[in-house]
């Protein structure tokens, strides 16, 4: 079983919806909320998910897919 | 290691021993070094600083090494120039430059390389590695030949190819990866995960980190140790920013100088000023922003450091503040012409920002004011090329000279070529 560590940042249009809830039930990978903020019109989640390789990338892109920032816990690694 | 305890979350306070890792485990925030400030205040002192090695392993004491080996290539202990010149064009009085583009590899990211570097061979690695698009590979690179070790950097495969050759000189594996810069980003946080490398910027962040404490470090000792009033610091992931002034805040702490920190002064290119936007809309969210800017080097649209940087700038009763990529080509301009640095786009950033600041009167024109200028202009030609002037080319002609020279001079010939 393979671990990611990301950070989710959510726009406005998507503070209500249960995304989390959703990955966990349309993916088999475990979620594990660690930290996180909403503050007024956005949020963000650090997010431990849990499965296999293929299937957490199939729950990243469908993420990403919905409208919510994925990126790595550490923000941007590519330095100048 | 004498005078340091190990790691702590930035974020919940937990404590962690000393190891090649960045983010806490039950919260995942950041890990930062911690210090045994007592015990280092009692064995520190101006005079032995000052008869250290001209390199930033003078204040060794106040970086995360012991008595292991460094990985050295001479960084540091750059000058801190007066600038008198761009002070008067500014209406300022007490300006100074901290001169980073003569570092060994031209700019200011050898000195967080040399304290990774050192960490690394200490942890027992035999591969460096980072992804990054020119200053960090560079100096990777350089490091990591001084050292012996293997490296891997990683860079998005448009990069230019001046930049290819400022870090495949050094002879690294160097990998190009193809896709947008958000993929490219998350390959490289997996390939962390899973390969045992010693990425700089990643699983020894802590460590890295700290080497930026030196650039306040430096500026207070050249200063006759004390801390500048204000100070305007070029800004990516803001890593620097917030070290910038811990460092002056340490100095405090162990008793070199008295205690002050500056105004922390944040600056970035319009075109990714994710900082920048959240201190002007009052908010302590950064939202991440897509980069478009000649600023490269700065060119990081969701900082990890972004949120501790508008901490700062709360605390010291700083700023952050913007310019567009035309402010900064005038800005490094303004550098060369009159003070003689000529400096990458970042340092545009800084003088553009200065300058605006200074226009605007937000500046006491009598404080001392230290403008962070942290990478060399070679790096980036092709950013203000197009801008300059072209020589003048006449025949080998004493007579031709005469009229070329008379009109150049009298303004009326600026860049004209005289037929033969």
């Amino acid at each position: 079983m393979a671990k990611r560590r990301v950070r989710l940042f959510f726009p406005p249009a998507l503070i209500t919806e249960p995304l989390v809830w959703s990955l966990g039930k349309h993916f088999d990978v475990v979620t594990n909320i660690r930290g996180g903020e909403i503050a007024g019109d956005s949020g963000w989640l650090y997010i431990e998910l849990t499965g296999e390789d293929d299937e957490l990338d199939r729950a990243l892109q469908w993420t990403m897919d919905k409208g919510v920032r994925v990126d790595p816990v550490e923000g941007d690694i590519i330095a100048g | 290691m004498q005078f340091v305890k190990g790691l702590v979350c930035r974020e919940c306070g937990e404590a962690y021993d000393l190891a090649p890792i960045h983010v806490c485990e039950l919260c995942f925030g950041p890990l930062e070094v911690a210090y045994d400030y007592a015990a280092i205040r009692a064995n520190i002192s101006r005079e032995e600083i000052e008869r250290g090695p001209q390199t930033v392993w003078r204040y060794r004491k106040l970086l995360p090494v012991g008595d292991e080996p460094i990985v050295d290539i001479q960084t540091g202990c750059t000058p801190l120039q007066r600038a008198d010149n761009l002070a008067r064009v500014l209406g300022l009085r007490n300006l100074y430059l901290k001169n980073d583009t003569v570092n060994p590899s031209f700019s200011f990211k050898d000195r967080p390389v040399t304290v990774a570097a050192t960490r690394a061979r200490a942890f027992g690695y035999d591969t460096i590695a980072c992804a990054s698009t020119g200053n960090l590979a560079a100096s990777v690179a350089a490091h990591a030949a001084r050292a012996g070790m293997r490296c891997v950097v990683f860079i998005p495969s448009d990069l230019e190819t001046s930049k290819i050759t400022n870090i495949s000189v050094y002879d690294p594996t160097l990998v190009a990866i193809r896709g947008n810069y958000d993929d490219v980003n998350r390959l490289c946080a997996e390939i962390a995960d899973r390969y045992g490398w010693a990425f700089v910027n990643i699983n020894l962040r802590p460590y890295y980190a700290e080497g930026s404490k030196t650039l306040a470090f430096e500026v207070a000792e050249q200063l006759g140790w004390r801390a500048p009033d204000t100070v305007i610091v070029p800004t990516a992931s803001g890593a620097m920013f917030t070290k910038i002034a811990r460092g002056f805040e340490e100095l405090a702490e162990v008793g070199l100088i008295s205690p002050s920190v500056p105004k922390m002064g944040l600056a970035q290119a319009a075109g990714c000023a994710p900082i920048v936007q959240a201190h002007e809309a009052n908010s302590m969210t950064i939202r991440p922003v897509k980069p478009s800017t000649i600023a490269k080097s700065l060119a990081i649209g969701n900082p990890a450091d972004g949120y501790y940087c508008l901490k700062v700038i709360k605390a010291t009763e700083g700023f952050a503040g913007s310019v567009t990529d035309e402010e900064i080509v005038d800005g490094m301009k303004l550098l060369a012409r009159t003070e003689g640095i000529f400096a990458e786009t970042a340092g545009g950033v800084s003088i553009g920002v200065l300058k605006k600041m200074a226009d605007a009167g937000l500046l006491d024109p009598d404080e001392t004011i230290v403008a962070y200028v942290t990478g060399n202009g070679l790096k980036t030609p092709e950013a203000v090329a197009p801008s300059l002037n072209a020589p003048i080319t006449i025949s080998a002609s004493m007579s031709e000279f005469d009229t070329a020279f008379a009109e150049a001079t009298a303004g009326r010939l600026r860049g004209a070529e005289v037929a033969v």
